[in-house]
């Protein structure tokens, strides 16, 4: 009971998370009347969670080298640092994404308990940021050549071309579910992995592990974002960006969806290191900067004068300010938790411990002293 | 998904077939009006009949287009552009079946030295309806294509202007036998014959801006 009550605040974030981002694979077509809103909700809910649990892995593991939050407190108040950072910042208007508040989050973590924050993996993670909405321009500019050549040289009617994209919307909103659950299950879920052990379950031909089982429990909250309050950001923010033909958003879900794809796929990223090149990152990226980078990237390919340079400023902004904001509010809330609540939230504790039992009588105050995160993985200290 | 897709093919079917039957409407039409002025009695009322059952199909269709078009929420972004298209298209058919009528109802007197005017104002007006209906055909499958093949329908529109002005003109200002109500009643029938060719060029406008609309 008291687990499902820390999980509330990575709930919370994955109901914020289907909210919002739903509207980035099914806004427009629902927004164009191509797809019903209770068909794109079914489908969009059942995969984002078969993406998370089949492929969530990957995203998590880079979010776990960057910080392993050790305790159920730490995790739910991490989690809920990055939700409240997500929600203020959405009701400022400013912009901003689950993923970048949830890796700001962390690094408060890391510094609030002195773990060190691995600079390889977050310039990756940041290198990623930038990364996917260029790769997301690139692949909207590439499709939209692909389909501009495709209606040249097939001429069908106007009511075929109509049912073609209503088919090819719902495919690619399912890949393009898939995908978010792959890439930002880890947003929703990664903090808690090494904080919650669920007992594996076993159906002989199938067993579903602790991981999974958290990666279930927050797509659920995903779909249910989804269901409940995604038509509500379609209709209101769903389509300011800029008004798409249903053409035009089948393109930019895809490139999104493909972008998503390749930052969570783990077999993708093995096959491309067994070639001898270097292997893809496996980091949860911000859907709605890739379809950003994607609608800019056509309007560029298209002679650039409907492109709002501005917007490009505001995602610099979110890369930036996110994390920032995250990380302090993930400090303060950890010290209150520590010390209101008297909550242990991380290696603090542990390495008091640590020093008495293997060092007795030879601790100095205030001696300054590191441990690896990976020690929590340790048997012997898990018990601790 | 094959439900779609039969929903889909059916209604391509009956929008075929009703631009076709509109194109057979307005060609009986003018066949109907050379037979009135060459005195072919016969045929003038076959052609009567005819264009009576397909004004009526062309309406059965276009019924079954909207219903079928919103009840499936096909082309949700134009539907409301492709109907009211269909409507000027079923437009064209029904004017050309009302003037039709007039002749047989009204029985109007073409003296010997005009019919070749009104033999060309019917050709003319006729060629501008004939050459919109197949841009209507093109918009369905090639819309970028549509702008071009609109060029004839604004010069037979044009010309029909210029034979109807002339029509007119002789009949006030050289025709002295006809007394005025003669006059005014050909003059009349001008109006009518001309009205298919305003109703052809009132077409190509709304097709040119739906051509634009769905290219950008």
């Amino acid at each position: 009971m008291i687990t499902l009550l820390f999980l509330t605040s990575g709930l919370f974030l994955g109901w914020s998370l289907g909210a919002n981002d739903a509207a980035n694979i099914f806004g427009t077509a629902i927004g164009t009347r191509m797809v019903r809103f209770r068909l794109a909700a079914i489908i969009a809910g059942i995969f984002v969670i078969i993406g998370a649990v089949a492929q969530g892995a990957g995203a998590n593991e880079t979010l776990g080298d960057l910080g392993s939050v050790s305790t159920l407190g730490a995790a739910f108040t991490v989690a809920l640092a990055a939700a409240l950072t997500v929600f203020w910042m959405t009701r400022l208007s400013l912009p901003v994404s689950t993923s970048q508040a949830i890796v700001g989050s962390i690094i408060g973590w890391n510094f609030y308990t002195n773990n060190p924050t691995d600079l390889g993996v977050l310039t990756k993670i940041v290198a990623t940021w930038i990364s996917g909405p260029i790769l997301g321009g690139i692949f909207a500019v590439l499709l939209f050549m692909l389909l501009q050549l495709a209606t040249r040289k097939v001429s069908l009617h106007l009511i075929y071309k109509d049912v073609i994209t209503r088919v090819g919307l719902v495919i690619v909103g399912a890949f393009g579910a898939y995908s978010l659950g792959a890439n930002n299950i880890a947003n929703v879920m990664g903090v808690f992995t090494h904080s919650i052990q669920l007992t594996p379950l076993d159906f002989d031909w199938l067993v579903i592990g602790s991981k999974q089982q958290l990666f279930f429990i927050g797509g659920i909250a995903i779909a249910i974002g989804i269901a409940t309050y995604s038509k509500h950001v379609i209709n209101t923010v769903g389509r300011s960006l800029m008004p798409l033909t249903p053409e035009a958003a089948l393109i930019i879900v895809l490139a999104q969806s493909l972008v998503l794809f390749i930052f969570s796929s783990q077999t993708l990223s093995s096959a491309i290191a067994s070639i001898g090149l270097p292997p893809i990152p496996l980091v949860p990226v911000s859907s709605s900067q890739v379809v950003i980078g994607a609608i800019i990237g056509i309007g560029l390919y298209k002679g650039g004068r409907e492109i709002k340079l501005n917007i490009l400023g505001s995602i610099s902004l979110g890369w930036i300010a996110t994390p920032i904001a995250a990380g302090i509010l993930s400090f303060f809330m950890l010290f209150f938790m520590n010390n209101v609540f008297k909550q242990e939230v991380g290696s603090t504790e542990i390495k008091r411990i640590l020093q008495t039992e293997t060092e007795p009588g030879s601790l100095q105050k205030n001696r300054p002293i590191t441990y690896h995160p990976d020690l929590l993985q340790n048997d012997s200290l898990a018990n601790l | 998904m094959s439900i779609i897709f039969k929903h889909a093919r059916q209604l391509v079917v009956e929008i075929d077939e009703f631009i076709n039957t509109a194109e057979k409407g307005v060609l009986v039409f003018k066949e109907g009006v050379l037979n009135y002025l060459n005195n072919e009695k016969e045929s003038f009322a076959d052609k009567i009949s005819d264009i009576d059952r397909l004004e009526a199909t062309a309406d059965r269709l276009q019924r079954k287009i909207d219903d079928e078009a919103y009840q499936h929420s096909l082309l949700p972004q134009s539907i409301s552009d492709v109907v009211s298209m269909l409507d000027r298209v079923d437009e064209l058919i029904d004017i050309a079946k009302d003037n039709l009528y007039l002749f047989e109802l009204e029985l109007p007197f073409f003296p010997e030295n005009i019919r070749n005017e009104y033999i060309r104002l019917t050709t003319t007006s006729v060629e501008a309806a004939l050459c919109v209906i197949p841009a209507v055909r093109t918009y369905f499958r090639e819309p970028v294509q549509v702008r071009d093949m609109l060029t004839k329908v604004y010069f037979y529109e044009s010309e029909t202007d210029k034979i109807s002005r002339n029509i007119k003109r002789k009949l006030f200002h050289e025709m002295h036998e006809l007394d005025l109500a003669q006059k005014i009643h050909l003059r009349y029938f001008a109006l009518h014959i001309e009205s298919i060719s305003d109703k052809a060029q009132e077409l190509a406008d709304a097709l040119t801006i739906m051509a634009l609309k769905i290219n950008i």
